[in-house]
């Protein structure tokens, strides 16, 4: 293109000199890619010359007195991506032109701050945006998501996150990774999703199950991670961030290059490094908190508005230590953990990643391929293979120690494709339909029973889903799904256990081998799961809509609710699942009313959700071993009812001051035993004032407020024998600790290295009062408290 | 557009190289580290050997373990006490007191006392002359019943003062059995 460029250029100056006639013409019509509708307006120009016309009502334009027959064209309009077109107007005079009118390929392209097309028209999304996630560029996932009302995390300390939406998390919750629905053995409640934040463009989160076409199953919501959408256009660009914590002693940093081109060709490579030490708490060390984590991605495409492909690999891999206070022997040592305050073991400051810890490795592969086609809408295909692996350390004796106790490989392809009708602006049509393999492989060389089994697992699903404007003020939208799924598990069940579950009566034909003491069992089950949306969008005017969203959505077990059996000994308790457990049914209407204006905006949304054969985890009794007694926690179906509201609220106050205030509240009821749920998050209220002033070089500071209270609802206590006292004692394992507030404060600046504001300076201090507090959500809370203060410097240079 | 065809096949390959799902049975796992059995003799010089006994064949299954005690002491006597303790889900039976006496400075047995009129001493040490206790000695004085309660801890605090409190660390073991003394 660049040559033909010059060439054209080129002629254009020497061609005059022989004093040739211009009365070369040509003329054409410009239509809208999508509808074939006419484009009045739109500017056409002859590249190299000072000619310009601009498009009449029916979209056409004529340009005469061309010295040349050679020439090329440049059509541009408002709304749309500029073309370039070579002419030779002796072959043809008469030009039909479809340029792109339509707000896809801007949204694809927009800036931070302005709005964006929601992905769902009726369901309650947001969109956190770079700047945002740039601050937060040291956290986790789970971290960052905080942010947004109804969001809440389970923690298994400071570095394993799990984020909680309207109360409800892992397998419940998709998540997303450029457009890769990710396969991480995200059902443990240990196990964090495994994603870098800074692979992130933007992060959407969808409460609820309205985002069909990325699963039927997603009952507590979806998490969409997508990177920056290359522009075409001939640049080599790049980004480079670094924090520096005093609380971990450590940092991360994270090196970002892309290098673009004209003609759609584009290749970005990211790279991350995180390395902590042992985190603290106001008054002792959390001894072996570490965490080193390294994350890298490559994306390499071809975009152009009509096709474009794209291959994308990432890496991810984290070695989290596992607080050492944590690993406890029996009921007894946990008694004794609970009621001592202080954790069990206190060390000195180290860096040293120690048993108990986790390394998790994840490997995630995509290639995909779309076409546009003129009129109807645009196909996309794409395959994906990820690899999750997963190792679990404790603490052991012998020649087993440094041995994990777990050792999972978890391998997932899927090919998947969709077909998006968009041709009319007043209705959308997309339908999709998905296929999934799945191996499971546990390593018996742990020389511990597998606690979730080998097993292939195969997935098909079908979806369509649709909009359509009602009017101007009012859409519709709806959508159905299909999903089925088999599990082919080969299990070995120690035959006591068996027969405690009854099992061999309900399922004595699936006993494939008898080794003693232990049987090979092999359960295929299938499940078949239906899930709809209908949700209306209503503009009230005044930049305020309201919404309401129903959807339907079924869920199969995962293996760790159909196969956990056994002792986990990181959790110090008897973790065990059912295989009649059946899957789960969601029913949830939620509400929104929003405004936004840049005075003032708030945003209310109540919801309910009843979910029958709720699936849930909880203590339910205690078995006894030549260890002493070990809690029994038990998969459990029940009828749950979920109700809650999240609000918030903004408001300018005068150009440099603005505050924001946010409450989330949930009330979970177990229907069936007529108690309250466990875990269900207490309420948050989140309190943030915001002062800015652009002319100090983008001076920003911001203080916030969190309030959480303490959880007043919860299952009972259990009551256990204790050898060590000799008698039953209740086990104070479901009361939640109590209220806390925490304070956090950050700040920064702008300045200019090479070019305008190209280089950030701020910092960031969480727990500014240094308090001591605990929190119900996170699974150390019967150990040690949470963090103390942390202040962290971070340095953000676009080059 | 070879580009695109060798994505397509590298792709496909990559489909057909990973699906290397062997339908091999998988091997059963027999835990090594599960301790299932604790025996403790009690020997008093020219009297019969007293056993404790703990077994717990089904480790963490739900099966409770199953507690013997051979004999009542007598009063007034000195016994010496070895504690054994093993792996029978292991054929042969793994004795794992051998790892717990190779890793003598990360293991302690402590002997919890109610009710009966007995008192303990430890008998062997680690390199550091702290206790370990898989040999002790139990002296009885007048006749009572209660219990003994016999406790191994996986790295604790050494040296401690002798309570399972002050120790800490995670519990390997821990085992009540009723005695009389008459």
């Amino acid at each position: 293109m660049k040559f033909y460029f010059v060439v054209l250029t080129t002629l254009w100056f020497v061609l005059p000199v022989f004093g040739q006639e211009c009365t070369h013409s040509v003329s054409g019509e410009i239509i809208d890619f999508h509808d074939k509708t006419p484009l009045k307006g739109a500017l056409v120009l002859v590249v190299g010359q000072n000619t310009k016309v601009t498009t009449d009502n029916l979209g056409k334009f004529t340009i005469k007195g061309l010295c040349t027959n050679e020439i090329e064209l440049e059509i541009s309009h408002p709304e749309c991506t500029s073309q370039f077109l070579a002419v030779n107007t002796n072959e043809k005079k008469e030009l039909k032109i479809s340029l792109e009118h339509h707000l896809e390929l801007l949204e694809e392209v927009q800036v931070i701050g302005a709005t964006q097309k929601k992905k769902t028209a009726s369901s309650i999304e947001k969109t956190l945006q770079l700047q945002t996630l740039e601050r937060m560029s040291s956290g986790s996932l789970g971290d960052v998501l905080k942010k947004i009302p109804g969001v809440s995390s389970l923690n298994t300390g400071a570095n394993i996150v799990k984020p909680v939406i309207q109360g409800l998390s892992g397998s419940r919750v998709l998540i997303l990774n450029n457009e890769v629905r990710m396969q991480d053995m995200e059902w443990g409640d240990e196990h964090a999703p495994n994603i870098d934040v800074n692979v992130a463009n933007r992060i959407t989160l969808i409460k609820g199950a309205g985002a069909l076409q990325y699963g039927g199953d997603a009952i507590g919501g979806v998490i969409l991670i997508a990177p920056e959408k290359i522009v075409a256009k001939d640049s080599l660009y790049g980004k480079f961030l670094a924090n520096g914590a005093t609380n971990g002693r450590g940092g991360n940093a994270t090196l970002e290059l892309v290098k673009s081109f004209e003609n759609g060709w584009f290749v970005k490579a990211q790279g991350s490094y995180k390395r902590l030490g042992d985190l603290e708490a106001p008054n002792y060390v959390l001894s072996n908190t570490g965490i080193s984590q390294v994350g890298g991605s490559l994306q390499i495409g071809k975009n152009n508005f009509k096709e474009g492909w794209e291959a994308y690999y990432s890496y991810f891999d984290s070695d989290i230590a596992i607080l050492r206070a944590s690993h406890i022997g029996n009921v007894d040592d946990l008694i004794t953990a609970i009621n001592s305050k202080q954790p069990n073991f206190i060390g000195p400051f180290g860096y040293t990643i120690d048993n108990p810890s986790q390394e998790v490795t994840h490997h995630l592969l995509k290639g995909n391929y779309f076409r546009r086609f003129e009129g109807l809408g645009k196909l996309k295909i794409q395959y994906d293979y990820q690899q999750n692996q997963r190792f679990e350390y404790d603490l052991r004796r012998g020649e087993s120690r440094g041995v994990p106790s777990i050792d999972l490989t978890l391998r997932t392809h899927t090919i998947s494709s969709d077909f998006k009708i968009d041709a009319d602006n007043q209705k959308q049509l997309k339908f999709g339909i998905m296929g999934r393999l799945q191996n499971n492989a546990a390593d018996p060389s742990t020389g511990v029973r597998r606690l979730i089994p080998d097993y292939d697992k195969y997935d098909i699903g079908a979806f369509a889903t649709g909009e359509y404007n009602l009017s101007n003020q009012l859409i519709l939208d709806a959508g159905l799904r299909y999903d089925f799924s088999r599990i082919d598990a080969k299990k070995f069940y120690q035959r006591s256990r068996w027969e405690e579950r009854g099992y061999n009566v309900d399922f004595g034909d699936l006993v494939v081998e008898d080794f003693g003491s232990q049987l090979l069992t092999n359960p295929v089950l299938d499940f078949h799961n239906l899930s709809g949306t209908l949700g209306l969008k209503y503009d009230l005017g005044g930049e305020t809509d309201i919404s309401v969203n129903y959807a339907l959505s079924q869920r199969a077990p995962n293996p760790s609710e159909l196969f956990s059996e056994g002792l986990h000994h990181s959790a110090a308790r008897i973790e065990l699942g059912d295989l009649r457990t059946k899957s789960e049914t969601s029913n949830k209407v939620a509400l929104a009313i929003e405004k936004k204006s840049t005075k003032w905006g708030y945003n209310v949304a109540p919801y309910v959700n009843g979910i029958d054969n709720f699936i849930l985890l909880e203590p339910s009794g205690v078995e006894f071993t030549i260890r002493g007694a070990f809690p029994v926690w038990s998969y459990r179906q029940t009828k749950a009812l979920l109700m809650g509201i999240d609000a918030s609220l903004y408001k300018q106050w005068l150009s440099n001051w603005r505050t924001e205030h946010q409450v989330s509240y949930i009330k979970g009821s177990d229907k069936t035993l007529d108690r309250a749920l466990i875990n269900v998050p207490p309420i948050r209220l989140l309190n943030r004032l915001i002062y800015k002033r652009p002319q100090w070089n983008g001076l920003r500071v911001a203080l916030e407020s969190n309030y959480v209270f303490e959880q007043n609802e919860f299952p009972p206590n259990i009551t256990v024998f204790s050898p060590q006292v000799n008698e039953n004692v209740v086990l104070d394992i479901n009361t939640p600790p109590p209220a806390y507030h925490v304070l956090n404060m950050d700040m920064e600046m702008t300045f200019k290295m090479l070019k305008k504001d190209d280089f950030t300076i701020g910092m960031n201090i969480s727990n500014l009062l240094n308090d001591s507090y605990r929190d119900y959500l996170n699974r150390q809370r019967f150990f040690a408290d949470n963090m103390g203060r942390n202040v962290q410097l971070r340095l953000k240079l676009y080059f | 557009m070879k580009i695109k065809f060798f994505s397509a096949l590298a792709m496909t390959s990559l489909l057909f190289l990973s699906c290397n799902n062997d339908d091999n049975a998988p091997e059963p796992v027999n835990e090594e580290e599960v301790i299932t059995t604790l025996t403790v003799t009690l020997t008093a010089a020219g009297g019969t050997p007293i056993e404790l006994k703990s077994q717990d064949l089904d480790g963490d299954g739900p099966d409770a373990p199953v507690i013997n005690v051979s004999g009542s002491l007598a009063t007034s006597t000195t016994y010496s006490g070895t504690i054994k303790v093993l792996n029978e889900t292991e054929s042969p039976a793994e004795d794992i007191t051998l790892e717990v006496e190779e890793e003598d400075d990360e293991h302690q047995f402590f002997y919890g006392i109610s009710g009966l009129n007995a008192t303990t001493e430890y008998g062997n040490f680690d390199d550091d002359q702290n206790p370990l206790g898989t040999e002790f000695t139990l002296t009885t004085t007048d006749a009572s019943t209660g219990s003994i309660t016999f406790t191994l801890r996986h790295e604790p605090k050494k040296p401690n003062d002798g309570t399972l409190a002050d120790a800490g660390g995670e519990t390997d073991i821990t085992v009540t059995f009723s005695v009389e003394i008459e």
